[in-house]
């Protein structure tokens, strides 16, 4: 059922009665070409394209609870290419090519905003640091621009210009940059992969692997074995969990990250805002609320809740680079599981067992990523070789030393 | 979440940076494949869902690192000891 | 709470007269204190201790807000901060505040209020057209149009969307308001001051525990206000009154009103915020205007209370339509009498408690609709002394009045309809325990049939936590002051001693309404519910939209709260969401509870961004590092640089000079040329001592430390396990068991927690001891050809200087006229260069006594730009280069790694990756033509090739106009490294619109042999 002004119309004439399912669940057969376990951003989208791009469709997405409500729906809805590595670089800049037409691709608005990023720089060096990222990002294909405080002062005269303890001296900013409706993203590629013939299994979690002669032949479930050839796992911050039931080890910790929203008020702010002297970052969502995020709380979690100091460093972060908003209040906090790697980069690769497929690691990173990852994942799981633009997203990298540092961090998950 | 030091009490989080999970041994540099098992153990984790022996380190307090066991589901403190002289639960 | 509003209250101008629905007596307001407020530009009256809606509804004032979609006239619902409705905004300009719930404002003199999210004004919004529009507009329209063409998204929809969504409009000034913060650690938490929360302080502050006593209303006593209740022979409020009167006497007993606790986190740690003010702050009151309170108790007694639920019936959301529970509050608690004809509409018990309140406040019952077919006797008796029509198994169908409730349809059992004329319909669709705050560390509310409602399965004990009173479903007032007595027993563990008089025993009887049904009455005169029939007012949720979600495959009840915004409002669903839940149970035909619960999430209620911040604000976002010589720095002009926490002078402006490249390149000059001094104070300097100190810093450092004599400083570089460099420094050492370290300003922390950690997790076998002596030595630099003639006048009574004495890299400890000093002959510059390092205390005077000894060769104070001039010059690394990505081998350490013993981070170092040849190394760049500048962070390409990632070679990385060469320099990292050196590349930087041809060069532009550091 086609979605249009016209089927909306038309629909309203028979009082919204006929619309078809968005969000089909079905029940599980018993062997299928290709499963993923995993009803986030990702693991839908992967589903999709196995189906759209690589014509799999006897496929199932596993999801435990209900699809869309992890991180895909937990996150700060930023999407952006920003990157100063190229293996990122070339990726998250696909991705945003993939945004930029998705509503029309899968037929669903996703409220692909393209408001701009603006990354807030605060010293000489700093300055330079994103000039160096900005010339790669043009190198990677990405826009980027490098603004001067006057022109900063001239798009967002709210910030603070006059008593900041680290004064703005510019900013780097990527047009292309924006936010995207995260639910939607979620609902979309769900029932887009319904009519392609995905099976969407809501309330079936995997409880572990059938392993014959170290091959994966399929995966028990709560709702009994189904069988496949090809398993891929794209779970987020369970990714350990799964490893674990699969007999090997990941270069991953599970860490929490907060998220925030403010009540709605009239357009404040216009585009995404990064502060550059701290942890924060923040947009307005279209319902009128502030959606902001900062650091990691630091510590090992899967309990998708945070602590008060990450709570006041972000507050605080935010009040630093524009004050006005002391007078607007904080609605909701939450907290969402990060599967943050060990050089700071996903990994998208065969695991150490024959017929399982890993995409995890994502850090922050994975919402912005989603139609890159479900591209890239499908056409590994699908060709059993890696796609184009994740070439370096390798489990062996580790082991080789081609990690993927963006921020230098080295081995320590809670820095990157 | 607090956690409590065995030097300085009962502390909010605040005052501690996480190392996150101890790997094993720190392996010995000389074995034959020493460079496998280094990899294995700056960069694999078992990460588990519920207790987690981790490393901690009490920087705005005592500058001491810690051994603490912790669950991550609940984050309940289950144990803290000294790095130095502490045994590996936390004890 | 006590009015504390900044302005004198004006003489009683307002009186009661003005406020026409104010009652003649009665009621928790001062009436001697008659306050004048602004509403949309009206001057109305009130008293203090009036909420902004009581007072708008003393006044009269029943259209208050526009709703969210639809912009469809509201009035003011609740009594609390579950309000869904009536949202304001408060304040003028930097004042302004939006989103204000006025149910749960404290009214203050001079409050200016404004309705907001209407245009041009209240009484006639055009907004309002969405509500002719809305069959167009069901949940989730957007996602389904809104796609053609693509660039109308963010240039055309969006916008207009974005306009006409958000409540009121926030200030773009900065938030003229201080906030404090404050810490508790109690040995008891009550949260909730109603009838359990009163009778637990009692019974445990008499037992002398330390408790913090909180409510987020203005007013303590919680429902003990709001109701004719009896305790004993004592109406319930004036019990309340004599509970507060007493705890105020305990010393160990602390009452904080207008003190929500809106958070519950691990650690029995609880977030909770008390406003301090109503009114604007003048700057002389140097007050604050609301606090944070972080509390750590070894014990909490949640006695929340309950919320009232609406009900689900066409047009339930006009003006004057209001929880039975409200009704009764705006009576006995503010003396305010909310409608002159009433109804009520209920399906419990306890809203028939609302019709003798109605009575003695003088307003007219004229029905009592009750959905339920049958009803005790004893709940009927309470409307026996009315003329009211009781209607039971009746349902209201309709409602008219469009500013302004007027008349309401009533089908009875058998399906017949009677209108009646009132303006207030007060509806009860049971309660909700208060339990958000209870779920924020993941506990699962459970369904309680009893109660129709959900509770928390038990207390937490785990946590130290009980949950008492209404908020545990103990709903009728003897019940929850038991409960309250018994919690508080538990926490003393002693047996409760304070002896309950006799109360009422309200009834709590309930057949839930949760939805009406699609055909109302018995007989074929079924009939339905007509209009727009609001589960979530603020948000404008039908039940048809959940219907459309249900249809539409949104099952699970969070994607229905997402898909149709169900419960994600200001009020966070408290008055909607299970009535919303119940319909999708149903649709799913699944017990309650099943899938959906009210988990809350923090805050429990909104708090201002500008309270959490608190105190970290402005120039105290963070704290601010300064060196012993800072005015000494300031004095000479110095431009500061923030170097993390620490201001760095960057460059001294000297008279006559009128851009920072002449200070900076007359400072460079005068190194080369003469003498300068810089503060280095900033570095990190680490004391290591004990039996195996050199032990230690060999297994962390690359190089060989062991091998350092007494009195001599080394270079070193120390990686991270994973074998890329993690930091640079010296090692001085100072006998056989003491080092010196240094490391880079940035790394100053870092370095010693890394330490601490090889020390304490790896070898806590060595005898060695260490701390970071950084912030107690200030030290500074002495450099260029007649540094030692400047040093010699400073130290050399105490310290021989000579060549044989104190050659390059030598150290010593000695005391300069008595102070303990430490002299390094080490140099960053290239030039015969010293550093003195003296207790921080006498930094300054050090400092100026160099400036004033070196007069005599000009000596010059430089910046941390010079000293990047002089290192670019010199090929050394700095910040730009260890970013963490690069390897010892990357930057010319490579001969430095030691192959006779095992150090951190030396296995790693030798994976494929970090030993590739071709990896970008450390070389130095300068233009092919003189003139050209060129900036850090331009990229590397071939010349002639495209500008794509594949063809980049490298960066570079630190860029300085070099006086010594004559031109523009760099260093840089390209791949292939010095085998470049003679080739000419593109460094390409577009973000600055540059593109310059550059030649690699050595890294060294000035002496490779290192002679001057000798000369």
């Amino acid at each position: 059922m086609k979605y249009s002004l016209f089927s909306l119309a038309a629909n309203t004439l028979t009082k919204h009665k006929n619309w078809k399912p968005a969000l089909v669940d079905a029940h599980p057969k018993a062997k299928y070409d290709a499963i993923v376990i995993g009803g986030g951003g990702h693991g839908l989208a992967t589903a999709y394209y196995l189906a759209r791009e690589f014509g799999l469709t006897n496929v199932a997405v596993l999801e435990k609870g209900a699809i869309g409500l992890g991180n895909v729906g937990r996150n700060t809805t930023i999407v952006r290419s920003n990157y100063l590595l190229p293996q990122n670089g070339v990726f998250y800049q696909h991705a945003l090519s993939q945004w930029e037409t998705l509503e029309k691709e899968l037929n669903y608005n996703v409220m692909v905003s393209q408001r701009g990023v603006v990354n807030l720089f605060h010293s000489d060096a700093q300055r330079d640091a994103f000039a160096r990222r900005g010339n790669a990002m043009r190198l990677s294909g990405a826009d980027a621009e490098l603004l001067g405080r006057d022109k900063v002062q001239k798009m967002m005269p709210f910030l603070d210009f006059d008593n900041a303890r680290f004064p703005i001296m510019g900013a780097l900013l990527q047009k292309t940059g924006g936010t995207v409706r995260h639910d939607a993203v979620a609902w979309g590629y769900a029932r887009a992969a319904s009519e392609l013939g995905v099976d969407i299994i809501q309330n079936c979690e995997v409880t572990g692997f059938e392993i014959s002669n170290g091959r994966a032949t399929g995966v028990q479930t709560t709702r009994g074995t189904i069988l496949s050839e090809k398993i891929g796992i794209s779970v987020a911050g369970n990714s350990s969990m799964l490893a674990q039931m699969g007999g090997f080890r990941l270069p991953i910790e599970s860490h929490l990250l907060q998220a925030f929203v403010t009540e709605a008020v009239k357009p404040l702010i216009p585009n995404v805002i990064t502060f550059g002297a701290g942890h924060f970052y923040v947009s307005q969502s279209d319902k009128g609320g502030l959606v902001f995020g900062g650091d990691l709380d630091g510590y090992n979690s899967y309990a998708q809740r945070g602590g008060i100091y990450t709570l006041r460093d972000v507050v605080e972060s935010g009040m630093a680079i524009m004050p006005m908003i002391g007078r607007i209040k904080l609605l909701r906090s939450w907290g969402g599981t990060v599967d943050m790697s060990m050089d700071g980069s996903p990994i998208i690769d065969r695991a150490p067992v024959e017929g399982i497929f890993v995409n995890a690691g994502w850090c922050y990173g994975g919402f912005k990523a989603t139609p890159a990852a479900g591209l890239s994942f499908a056409h590994l799981i699908a060709r059993d070789e890696p796609h184009k633009i994740a070439k370096a997203y390798t489990l062996n990298r580790f082991a080789s030393g081609h990690i993927i540092d963006e921020k230098g961090q080295g081995a320590q998950p809670n820095l990157h | 979440m607090r956690i409590n030091c065995p030097y300085c009490g009962n502390r909010d989080v605040a005052e501690f940076s996480s190392m996150g999970e101890e790997p094993a041994k720190r392996p010995d540099p000389q074995q034959a494949d020493a460079q496998t098992a280094f990899v294995d153990y700056v960069y694999l984790r078992n990460n588990p869902a519920g207790p987690n022996k981790e490393l901690w380190y009490h920087g705005q307090g005592c500058r001491q690192w810690l051994r603490v066991n912790r669950n991550t589901l609940s984050h309940k403190i289950l144990g803290v000891s000294l790095a130095a002289g502490g045994d590996q639960n936390g004890k | 709470m006590a009015n504390n509003s900044t302005l004198t209250p004006k003489p009683a101008q307002s009186t009661v007269a003005s406020q026409p629905n104010r009652l003649a007596k009665g009621g928790q307001i001062e009436r001697s204190l008659p306050l004048s407020f602004e509403f949309d530009g009206q001057q109305l009256g009130a008293f203090s201790g009036d909420s902004l809606a009581s007072a708008l509804l003393a006044n009269d004032i029943k259209l208050v807000a526009r709703s969210f979609k639809y912009h469809r006239p509201r009035g003011i619902f609740s009594a609390g901060s579950e309000e869904p409705n009536a949202l304001m905004t408060l304040g003028k300009g930097k004042y302004r505040e939006p989103n204000c719930k006025a149910t749960s404002v404290e009214l203050y003199e001079g409050m200016a209020a404004r309705t907001q999210n209407a245009w041009p004004s209240i009484g006639f919004d055009v907004g309002a057209l969405a509500s002719a529009f809305s069959p167009f507009l069901p949940a989730g329209f957007y996602y389904k149009t809104f796609m053609w063409p693509s660039a109308f998204w963010e240039r055309i929809y969006e916008p207009i969307i974005r306009q006409a969504a958000g409540l009121g409009s926030a200030s773009t000034l900065p938030d003229p308001d201080q906030y404090d913060v404050q810490h508790e650690f109690c040995d008891l938490l009550i949260v909730g001051s109603g009838p359990a929360g009163l009778a637990a302080a009692i019974e445990a502050g008499r037992a002398g525990l330390r408790i913090m006593l909180c409510d987020e209303d203005f007013a303590m006593g919680g429902r003990l206000s709001s109701e004719k209740l009896h305790i004993g022979d004592q109406n319930c409020a004036e019990w309340a009154n004599s509970c507060l009167a007493e705890l105020a006497s305990m010393p160990n007993v602390r009452i904080c009103a207008s003190t929500a606790i809106v958070g519950r986190y691990d650690g029995c740690t609880y977030l909770g915020v008390q406003k301090l003010s109503g009114g604007p702050l003048s700057k002389a009151q140097q007050t604050y205007a609301e606090k944070l309170w972080i509390i750590v108790p070894a014990q909490v007694i949640m006695s929340t209370g309950a919320t009232e639920r609406s009900l689900v019936f066409g047009g339930n959301d006009r003006p004057g339509i209001m929880l039975a529970s409200a009704v009764r509050t705006y009576i006995n608690r503010f003396a305010v009498a909310p409608g002159k004809r009433a109804a009520i509409f209920t399906c419990c018990d306890d809203g028939w408690r609302t019709i003798n309140d109605l009575k003695a406040a003088g307003v007219e019952v004229v029905a009592v609709i009750d959905s339920r077919e049958t009803v005790k006797n004893e709940v009927l008796a309470l409307g026996a002394n009315s003329s009211a029509k009781v209607m039971l198994g009746a349902t209201v169908i309709g409602t008219k009045g469009w500013k302004g409730l007027r008349q309401i349809s009533v089908s009875d059992q058998q399906g017949d309809v009677s209108k009646f004329e009132v303006d207030l319909l007060a509806v009860s669709g049971g309660w909700n325990p208060n339990i958000a705050l209870a779920t924020h560390l993941g506990g699962k509310p459970i369904w309680c049939e009893e109660i129709s409602s959900f509770k928390m399965a038990s207390d937490d004990r785990v946590e130290n936590v009980q949950i008492v009173g209404a908020a545990a479903g103990q709903y009728s007032l003897g019940a929850a002051l038991n409960g309250g007595l018994k919690a508080a027993s538990l926490v003393t563990g002693i047996k409760a001693k304070f002896v309950l008089p006799k109360t009422d025993d309200e009834c709590f009887g309930i057949t839930p309404l949760w939805v009406l049904p699609k055909s109302v009455g018995k007989n074929s005169k079924g009939q339905k519910s007509r209009g727009k029939a609001f589960v979530d007012l603020q948000n404008d949720v039908t039940n048809t939209d959940i219907d459309l979600a249900w249809r539409e495959g949104f099952k699970n009840p969070e994607h229905i709260k997402r898909y149709t915004t169900m419960g994600m409002g200001t009020d966070q669903g408290r008055t909607g969401t299970v009535n919303g839940l119940a319909q999708i149970a149903e649709a799913n035909n699944e017990p309650m509870g099943l899938t959906g619960n009210i988990t809350g999430r923090p805050p429990y209620v909104p708090v201002r961004l500008g309270t959490i911040a608190g105190l970290h604000r402005g120039k105290y976002f963070r704290p601010t590092r300064r060196t012993s010589a800072h005015e000494a720095a300031t004095e000479l002009d110095a431009h500061f640089v923030e170097t993390g926490e620490w201001l760095r002078p960057q460059w001294y402006t000297k008279a006559g000079e009128t851009n920072w490249l002449q200070s900076v390149t007359r400072e460079a000059e005068a190194v080369r040329k003469s003498v300068g001094v810089c503060d280095v104070s900033t570095l990190g300097k680490i004391d290591v001592q004990g039996s195996d100190a050199a032990e230690f810093l060999n297994r962390v450092y690359i190089n060989n430390m062991a091998g350092v004599a007494v009195n001599k400083v080394r270079y070193g570089v120390m990686l991270r396990e994973d074998g890329f460099v993690m930091d640079d420094g010296t090692a001085a050492r100072f006998g056989q068991n003491h080092f010196v370290i240094s490391t880079t300003t940035a790394n100053a922390g870092k370095i010693m927690q890394h330490l601490y950690y090889c020390h304490q997790v790896l070898w806590p076998e060595l005898d060695v001891q260490m701390i970071s002596v950084t912030e107690q030595w200030a030290q500074y630099a002495i450099a260029g050809p007649n540094s030692a003639k400047a040093m010699k006048l400073l130290v050399g009574d105490y310290l021989d200087l000579s060549d044989e004495a104190f050659g390059f890299m030598a150290c010593a400890e000695f005391s300069l006229d008595g102070i303990p000093a430490r002299a390094f002959r080490v140099s960053f510059s290239g030039e015969r260069a010293y550093e003195i390092a003296v207790p921080a205390q006498y930094g300054q005077s050090i400092f100026n006594q160099l400036l004033s000894l070196g007069k005599e060769w000009d000596i010059t104070p430089y910046g941390t730009d010079a000293l990047a001039v002089l290192r670019i010059e010199k090929g050394h690394v700095s910040g730009p280069e260890l970013v963490g990505q690069t390897t010892a081998k990357d930057l010319g350490f490579g001969g430095m790694m030691s192959k006779k013993k095992d150090f951190i981070g030396r296995v790693l170092a030798g994976r494929a990756a970090l030993i590739e040849p071709d990896r970008p190394s450390l070389v130095g760049v300068r233009p092919v033509l003189k003139d050209d500048r060129f900036s850090s962070g331009a990229q590397f390409l071939p010349v002639g090739s495209s500008p794509v990632a594949d063809n980049c070679l490298g960066y570079i990385s630190s860029v300085a106009y070099s006086p010594h060469v004559g031109s523009w320099i760099g260093l840089g990292l390209i791949a292939g490294g010095s085998e470049r050196i003679g080739e000419k590349v593109r460094a390409y930087d577009p973000v600055r619109n540059k593109d310059t041809l550059v030649e690699i060069v050595s890294p060294v532009f000035i002496d490779p042999k290192g002679a001057r550091l000798r000369a």
